[in-house]
C-alpha cells in the first residue's frame, strides 16, 4: 500500500483527536503499517474547527504532514468547505450530513447522517467521529475493523470503551 | 561524482539491545516517549516549568516520576529549573529538564555553569517560532545557533536532534549516556512537530538498554580533584555531594580542586581539558545517517523534522533520474566536520532545508572550501519546508 493520506475535520469537541490517534495506533500498532500523525496545533476550543491528519504507507514515511488528502471525513460545514478542494483526484469524501448541508454532488461523494446514527447508537453525538472511522474502514479497507477494535480498547477514555466500540460497530455496517 | 563514507547510527553505539518479543510497541507523541525515554535512562529528577510545545515532558514525568519514586519539581521559572538540574546531578541523580524559546533564554546563564563545573545533565528544547514569546504552537529550528552559542564564553556543548519519534526515544537514551560520560549538558535538540508528532514507537525493557554510569565512588587511599587532569579520558569522575569527599564548585574558572584562579597556566589546561574531553569523544558522539551518497552529483544537509523534507525531495528527485543524496545528522553540535567537508567537496551543488532563516546553512557555508554552489531553503512562518520547494532547488 503506497503513501495513503486522511483527513478528519470537524469542530473541537467532535472527538477527532481521539479518533484520528485511534485510526494511528490501528494502523502502526496492530495492522503493523508505517503511519504518522500530526495535529493541527494551535489554541482550540469546543466549537473551534478541529482537525486530525493522519498518513498511513508500508512504506517510509518521510514528509510527515497531510496536504492533499486520499480521504477527508467532514463532520461540520467549515470543515467541507475548507478542505473539499484538498482532496486527490479518486479521492473520497465522507460528509455528515447531518452538519453538512451545502455540497457539491461529485463522484467519490458519499453522504451519511453521521451524527444522526452516533446519537442513535450510543446516545451521543460526539461518537460520531469514531461512526466515520468505521465509515472509512468499510470503505477504504485501509484500516483494519480488527485493529480498530483493538485501538479502542486501549485509547478510548476509561467508561467509554462500550459506547466507542458501538459507534464503530454502526459505522461497519452502513 | 560521489562519496563513499560509513554512516555513524545511533545503532553503533550498542546502547539499546532490541529484542523482539520484548519491545512494547506503542503510538506516542514525541513529548511522551521523551518523557519515558528519561525514565529508562534512569533520570532521577526532573525540575521544570512547564511551556508550549514542550509541556507534556513535564505533564507525563509529573505523574510517572513519582509512580517510579523518583523526583519530579515544578520550578517558579526556568532560571531556578536550570539550577535545580545541577543541584540534582551534584547530588548524585541523572536529571533533565525540557522547555522551548523563552525558556530556552532564560537557562542559558546556568547552561554555561553546568559547562563550566562540568555537570551532567540533559536539557530538551522543543523548538517554536520567533525570538522572544514568538509564536508558541508554530514549529521552528531557529534555536540552532543559540543552542552552539547561547551562553557566553567560548565552550564546547553536545546537541543531539531526532528525526523520528523512535529516535526521540533512542536519542534522548543518547543524551544521558554523554552528559554522564562526558560530564556535561547535553541538549536534545526537537521542534513543535517532532514533539507533538506520533507515530510507532518500540520501546524497549530497561534491562536491555546498557549506558554509562557514573562512578561515585572513591579507590581507597585516593585523593579526589573533581577537576584533575590526571585522567586519560579527560573526565575526572564527579563524586555526589555530602558523599566521601568535600569539594568545591564554581562558576569562576577553577583549578583542579574546584578553586577559582586566574593563573594563566591553570587557567589554559582547565580550558584545553574542557574541550580535549570532548574531541576525545568525538568518535562516539558524532551520529550521522547517509543516504544514496555513493553516486551523488548533489547533496542535501539537513537535522530534525526537515531531514524528512530531505528524504521525500531525494525520493522524488531520484525517480525524476538525478543523482541526490542526503545527510541526516543527528549530532548537531558539534558538527561532524571532517565528514561534511568530504562530503561537500565531492558534489557539484548542496542543498540545506531547514526551518529558520539561514543557520545550518552557515556552518555548511564555513566548511565549503572548493565553492560548491550552496542552497538554503527556509521557512520562518511557523511551517515545516515544502519537499516541492525542495525539488526546485535540487532541479535548478
Amino acid at each position: 500500500m503506497d503513501r495513503f493520506d486522511v483527513r478528519l475535520a470537524g469542530l473541537g469537541g467532535q472527538g477527532l483527536l481521539l479518533a484520528g490517534l485511534i485510526m494511528g495506533e490501528a494502523s502502526a500498532v496492530h495492522d503493523g503499517k508505517n503511519a504518522v500523525q500530526t495535529i493541527n496545533y494551535a489554541p482550540l476550543a469546543r466549537g473551534a474547527p478541529s482537525r486530525a491528519e493522519l498518513v498511513i504507507s508500508d512504506s517510509p514515511i518521510y514528509f510527515p504532514e497531510v496536504e492533499d488528502a486520499d480521504i477527508l471525513l467532514a463532520m461540520s460545514q467549515n470543515a467541507y468547505d475548507e478542505f473539499s478542494s484538498r482532496v486527490k483526484p479518486g479521492g473520497i469524501i465522507i460528509i455528515d450530513t447531518d452538519n453538512v448541508t451545502k455540497f457539491e454532488e461529485i463522484p467519490g461523494l458519499l453522504k451519511y447522517p453521521v451524527s444522526t446514527i452516533a446519537k442513535r447508537e450510543t446516545g451521543r453525538v460526539l461518537t460520531g467521529s469514531i461512526v466515520g472511522l468505521g465509515i472509512i474502514s468499510k470503505v477504504t479497507g485501509k484500516v483494519s475493523a480488527d485493529a480498530l477494535r483493538k485501538a479502542i480498547r486501549t485509547r478510548a477514555p476509561k467508561g467509554t470503551v462500550e459506547l466507542n466500540m458501538k459507534a464503530l460497530e454502526a459505522g461497519f455496517i452502513i | 561524482m560521489g562519496v563513499k563514507l560509513e554512516s555513524k547510527p545511533i545503532s553503533k553505539l550498542g546502547y539499546i539491545n532490541y529484542q523482539e518479543g520484548n519491545i512494547y510497541y506503542v503510538f506516542h507523541q514525541g513529548n511522551e516517549t521523551c518523557a519515558e525515554a528519561a525514565l529508562l535512562a534512569g533520570c532521577d529528577f526532573y525540575g521544570g516549568y512547564p511551556i508550549t510545545p514542550s509541556s507534556e515532558v513535564a505533564e507525563v514525568l509529573s505523574r510517572r516520576m513519582p509512580q517510579e519514586g523518583r523526583v519530579f519539581v515544578q520550578m517558579e521559572d526556568e532560571i531556578a529549573s536550570m539550577a535545580s538540574i545541577i543541584g540534582a546531578a551534584l547530588g548524585g541523580a541523572k536529571s533533565m529538564t525540557a522547555t522551548s524559546g523563552p525558556g530556552f533564554s532564560l537557562m542559558q546563564e546556568n547552561l554555561g555553569y553546568a559547562v563550566t563545573a562540568e555537570v551532567p545533565c540533559v536539557v530538551v528544547n522543543v523548538q517554536r517560532l520567533g525570538p522572544s514569546t514568538g509564536g508558541p504552537t508554530s514549529p521552528a529550528q531557529g534555536d540552532l545557533m543559540q543552542t552552539k552559542w547561547g551562553t557566553h564564553g567560548d565552550h564546547p556543548i553536545i546537541a543531539l536532534s531526532p528525526t523520528s519519534i523512535q529516535e526521540v526515544l533512542e536519542l534522548t537514551i543518547v543524551s544521558f549516556d554523554f552528559a554522564e560520560r562526558y560530564r556535561t549538558p547535553v541538549v536534545l535538540l526537537m521542534d513543535e512537530i517532532i514533539g507533538h508528532m506520533r507515530e510507532r514507537v518500540g520501546y524497549p525493557r530497561k534491562q536491555d538498554i546498557n549506558i554509562f554510569e557514573r562512578k561515585k565512588y572513591l579507590e581507597p587511599g585516593e585523593d579526589y580533584k573533581p577537576y584533575s587532569l590526571d585522567y586519560d579520558s579527560d573526565v575526572p569522575p564527579l563524586l555526589s555531594f555530602g558523599e566521601g569527599a568535600r569539594y568545591h564548585v564554581t562558576g569562576l574558572i577553577h583549578d583542579e580542586a574546584g578553586f577559582p584562579t586566574l593563573n594563566k597556566k591553570e587557567v589554559t589546561e582547565w580550558y584545553d581539558r574542557l574541550y580535549r574531553k570532548i574531541d576525545k569523544g568525538l568518535d562516539r558522539i558524532l551520529l550521522y545517517e547517509l543516504y544514496n551518497m555513493e553516486d551523488a552529483d548533489t547533496a542535501i544537509i539537513s537535522f530534525g523534522i526537515s531531514v524528512r523534507v530531505g528524504l521525500e525531495a531525494m525520493q522524488k528527485a531520484r525517480q525524476k533520474g538525478l543523482k541526490v543524496g542526503m545527510v541526516k545528522l543527528l549530532t548537531v553540535c558539534p558538527l561532524p566536520e571532517e565528514m561534511l567537508r568530504q562530503v561537500i567537496s565531492g558534489v557539484k551543488k548542496v542543498v540545506v532545508p531547514e526551518m529558520n532563516r539561514g543557520q545550518l546553512v552557515l556552518e555548511i557555508d564555513r566548511l565549503n572550501k572548493t565553492g560548491v554552489e550552496l542552497i538554503h531553503v527556509g521557512t520562518s512562518d511557523g511551517e515545516i519546508v515544502r519537499p516541492e520547494d525542495v525539488l526546485k532547488a535540487l532541479e535548478d
